[in-house]
């Protein structure tokens, strides 16, 4: 084994161990946090961190195959569909009228109240 | 024109996932091409709106790294959260205002809220989002801010 694949293999395990404890830390969170909207908060850093740390790690350990294109277009799309996949969990929790709740001294903005069906031409 | 483009594309993306180079596996990734072709080309008889993507390449580019140092600073912050023993959590629903005047932009902007772990956005409403934030400081309506300046200035057109 030469030394540059020495360093690249110690780098994508640094990168896979740091993802694997970001998505560890998020399922700890997600116990732990006391509310539907801070859960939420906690099952992200699952989503982003842990996520783009595994996929670099994976990346570094495939080297430059088609795996790795594999592996980027994979982070890519989830990327884009995490955040949209907890944007639809949260707006269907205000939808149905869940409120977070809010800190001491803050008051938290009302949405605006939905129109009803086909009733936007009027 | 078109059409060709699209054939190339689509053709390249089969070579990329399949990674297989026989004869047979390449004729049936030729017959995919075609019927998905056939079926767009329908579509577009029905439909010809198409998305535009109405961004300036290098300043996008420059954008998404500075995203990338946000997640990682915001990751940090909610780690310290989880894990700390009393778990200072201070959540708030407020109001931050976009000024993007494509669609892409707003869900480019709506999607970096939500990418930055510590911030959600939970609503769009006309001229502003409802933002969730688990641990509010005074600062964050400002910080906000400063990415939406980020990604209208990645904007090329303005168009509605």
């Amino acid at each position: 084994m030469s030394a540059l694949e020495i360093i690249i293999n110690l780098l994508s395990w640094f990168f896979i161990v740091s993802g694997s404890v970001f998505v560890v830390i998020g399922a700890v969170g997600t116990i732990r946090f006391p509310d539907f909207w801070s859960r939420l908060h906690a099952a992200s850093i699952t989503d982003s961190a842990g996520m783009i740390l595994l996929v670099i790690g994976m990346c570094l350990q495939a080297g430059p195959t088609l795996v790795t294109v594999k592996l980027l277009i994979i982070g890519v799309f989830l990327f884009i569909t995490g955040p949209t996949s907890t944007h639809a969990v949260a707006n269907a929790a205000l939808v149905t009228g869940l409120r977070p709740p809010e800190a001491e001294g803050l008051i938290g903005a009302e949405p605006e109240p939905i129109k009803p069906e086909g009733d936007d031409d009027a | 024109m078109r059409n060709i483009g699209i054939a190339i594309v689509f053709f390249a993306l089969w070579l990329l996932m399949s990674g297989i180079f026989e004869p047979f596996i390449i004729g049936l990734g030729a017959a995919s091409v075609l019927l998905t072709l056939f079926i767009t080309s329908r579509m577009d008889a029905q439909d010809g709106d198409r998305v535009d993507l109405l961004l300036a390449p290098v300043k996008y580019t420059k954008y998404l790294a500075w995203l990338m140092l946000e997640i990682a600073r915001a990751n940090w912050a909610v780690t310290k959260i989880i894990l700390a023993r009393d778990m200072p959590i201070r959540q708030h629903l407020f109001k931050t205002p976009y000024t993007q005047k494509t669609d892409v932009g707003q869900v480019i902007f709506a999607n970096s809220i939500t990418l930055t772990p510590g911030t959600i956005t939970v609503e769009t409403e006309d001229g502003h989002f409802l933002v969730h934030a688990v641990s509010y400081s005074e600062d964050d309506p400002d910080a906000l801010a400063d990415m939406d300046a980020r990604i209208t200035a990645c904007e090329t057109a303005g168009g509605a």
